[in-house]
């Protein structure tokens, strides 16, 4: 046999669809394919014509598993135009909205998506037969997240309570302190999850990742800070497009993204860990200790270890908001008049990783042009060189456990592949 | 529906979509579990690697056709399944996808990518009961949780579900919201949007906009008379109609209607 190919025409446990084509010749991988076939929708060009107030509704329905992102991103790049600056407790209150999307969405990753792998399940329903606690614990977390984002966003799958300037409501002062008794909860909870996900037997890989993420001057990174990379890169967000590129791949819905010098990087928890270890919360800070988490991680299979501390920062995030909330006088801010239009840019950092929007809005207020570049088509290329290293360390394999290892190997990152604004089937060819 | 047999089998299926609709069954954090002791979860990629082939008692179905691909697919699909359910405004209306519809395909895959010639899409995105029969539909962008428990559970004990029909004022009224049409002038679909989102926005100080679609018999034209009334200018409402359901008749009609009476005054 000198020509092999593996397929995986579905990879299962991610959102959204797409498939892998690996072809193998001689014994040497010669092509990997990740390839997004999850139909196109066409925001960008859907977006023109529309009015800069419509955009945050418009373009949560890009990710139903991370509509949040695409608000704040849409949201703040919008509000650079029109000239508003959100800052004090709404600024906290979206900082609030956006922790409660984070612990809902790696909950459900850690949970309901990884963890099956680790403990040789095909999903989290036949996991719980074995270990219903966990999964127990699992949609516990899940459910606070989403508790999280139902008191500020009304609802949890495209929130309606956000908008350009703020909120259209603010919740009162019970509302909020509603959430604090369910938020320590999840706080013992998450942290109980970073000390048993430490245990879990993970294959010795090193990948040697260029990191890229947002990093403020005092947070742990979400709504705003400076582009950096671990191979030095530090920018403001502005300049997102001078420093990455996209490219299209025939084989792909999704544009893939590259540095300006043409190298893959990696976008999302171990990239945002690796950059930002000191900005950990308390109590993160001192459970990365306590497990002697390597800074920074490298292996991929890790990354679950990954959110589960980032969960805890999120609780923790959320419940310093929920304990000095005050309503604030405003709901939202309005734009100084006359509008005068313009062009804005954001970066912000969604459960997966950077989410950059750039938009050019005439002064009229309509949308002239759209750009959103999401977290999973900036790491396409890069997993793909990930499953590339996989199948080169596991090539004696049979066909059957090669095409599970490298479903596991895009789990790893947690690709959203709904996000093919402009984005899987395993395909494994050998000779 | 078929013949009880135990336990029933369910399939979770995405068309073109944002993957929220089905997130909304791994939302049911508090029932998850007691659900899948009574139903076998055949196949759900989203969530389980583990995939039984059909027949399946009942298919969800998220995501409106915009592929070929897509058009044999759902053909597929009807087929091996007893029950078919349309969930969400993807699968109901087309989605906010179908905008398409109303603009120039070719341009919007030039629009978006470098080179068009490697993206496959229909010119339109519609909705699943244009190409197969559906047995129920849940609107809703994204559905909502209750219903689709009342849905599951409706299938259960082989009942019809209870789905309401009326208006989001209904809704609010139930809820307590003071009407934020009248109290406060705020332009609000609700009077022409159908129930079942337990009237979310009004709840938050803000207009309804329209995103579990047309309730039956909307009265379309005092609506869009009580939206100039408030100052919305022609274009401004043929926006407002043309969002999640946009394509769905009594929406279209709506703003194509607005659409062109704009461009002629
Ligand atoms: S109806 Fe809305 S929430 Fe449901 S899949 Fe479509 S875009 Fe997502
Ligand atoms: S009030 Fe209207 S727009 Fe808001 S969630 Fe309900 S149906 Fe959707």
């Amino acid at each position: 046999m000198t020509e092999r190919t593996v397929a995986v025409n579905y990879v299962a446990r991610v959102e959204g669809e797409g498939a892998l084509r690996v072809r193998i010749e001689q014994q040497a991988v010669k092509e990997v394919e990740l390839r997004i076939f999850e139909p196109p929708r066409f925001f960008e060009a859907f977006l023109r014509g529309r009015s800069y107030l419509e955009a945050p509704d418009i373009t949560s329905r890009i990710c139903g598993i991370c509509p949040v992102a695409y608000q704040m991103s849409a949201s703040h790049a919008l509000e650079s135009i029109a000239g508003i600056e959100v800052r004090g407790p709404l600024r906290s209150l979206r900082r609030l909205l956006y922790a409660g999307e984070w612990i809902e969405s790696h909950a459900l990753h850690i949970f309901l998506l990884h963890l099956p792998d680790f403990l040789g399940f095909p999903d989290a329903v036949h996991m719980a037969e074995k270990h219903p606690e966990v999964v127990k614990q699992g949609l516990e977390l899940k459910r606070v997240g989403n508790q999280v984002m139902e008191v500020l966003g009304g609802r949890a799958i495209h929130p309606i309570n956000p908008r350009i300037g703020g909120f259209y409501r603010c919740p009162n002062r019970e509302e909020v302190q509603g959430l604090e008794a369910p938020l320590e909860g999840a706080l013992g909870q998450a942290e109980a999850t970073a000390r048993f996900v430490a245990t879990l037997p993970f294959p010795n890989v090193e990948e040697d990742y260029d990191f890229v993420s947002l990093r403020h001057p005092e947070e742990y990174p979400m709504n705003e800070g400076r582009i950096v990379s671990s191979s030095g890169l530090d920018v403001p967000f502005e300049r997102f497009e001078e420093e990455f590129q996209e490219q299209q791949v025939p084989w792909s819905n999704a544009l893939q993204s590259r540095t300006k010098e043409g190298r893959t990087y990696l976008v999302g928890p171990l990239a945002r860990f690796a950059l930002n270890r000191d900005r950990l919360t308390p109590k993160a800070a001192t459970l990365a200790r306590e497990l002697q988490v390597p800074a920074p991680v490298r292996n991929p299979f890790q990354a679950i270890l990954v959110r589960s501390l980032e969960m805890v920062v999120a609780i923790e995030e959320a419940l310093r908001i929920v304990r000095s909330y005050h309503e604030p006088p405003e709901p939202f801010l309005s734009p100084p008049t006359p509008f005068r239009g313009g062009i804005g840019r954001w970066a912000t950092e969604a459960p997966r990783g950077l989410l950059y929007h750039r938009y050019e809005v005439g002064a009229d207020g309509i949308i002239r042009e759209a750009k959103i570049v999401p977290p999973t088509a900036q790491n396409q290329a890069r997993i793909e060189q990930d499953v590339r290293h996989l199948v080169e360390r596991s090539i004696g394999l049979g066909d059957a456990e090669l095409q599970d290892a490298c479903e596991r190997a895009i789990r790893n990152h947690d690709p959203c592949i709904s996000c093919a604004t402009h984005f899987l089937q395993l395909d494994l060819q050998r000779d | 529906m078929s013949p009880p047999r135990a336990p029933p089998r369910l399939a979770v299926f995405k068309l073109a979509s944002c993957d929220g609709c089905q997130l909304t069954l791994l939302d049911c954090e508090n029932e998850l579990l007691e659900v899948t002791r009574h139903l076998e979860i055949a196949d759900f990629r989203e969530a389980s690697s583990a995939v039984i082939e059909g027949p399946y008692d009942v298919a969800l179905v998220e995501g409106s056709v915009t592929t070929e691909e897509d058009r044999r697919r759902i053909q597929e699909i009807r087929a091996s399944s007893s029950t078919l359910v349309t969930i969400g405004a993807c699968a109901t209306a087309g989605g906010i996808q179908a905008l398409r519809n109303f603009a120039d395909v070719e341009e919007f895959r030039r629009n978006v990518y470098p080179s068009p010639e490697y993206i496959r899409a229909l010119a339109t995105s519609t909705p699943v009961r244009d190409h197969v029969p559906v047995d129920v539909e849940l609107r809703g962008c994204p559905i909502s949780k209750h219903q689709l428990l009342e849905l599951i559970s409706a299938l259960l004990t082989h009942r019809a579900p209870d789905l309401p029909h009326d208006s989001v004022c209904i809704e609010c009224k139930r809820r307590g919201n003071v009407c934020v049409l009248v109290a406060r002038g705020t332009p609000c679909l609700g009077p022409v949007t159908q129930a079942g989102c337990g009237a979310v926005c009004p709840a938050y100080d803000r207009g309804c906009y329209g995103c579990f679609g047309p309730q039956g018999t909307p009265n379309a034209p005092s609506m869009i008379h009580r939206l100039h009334e408030l100052g919305m200018s022609r274009a401004e409402v043929s926006r407002v109609f043309r969002t999640f359901n946009a394509a769905s008749p009594e929406f279209r009609r709506a703003s194509e209607g607005e659409a062109r009476e704009g461009e002629s005054s």
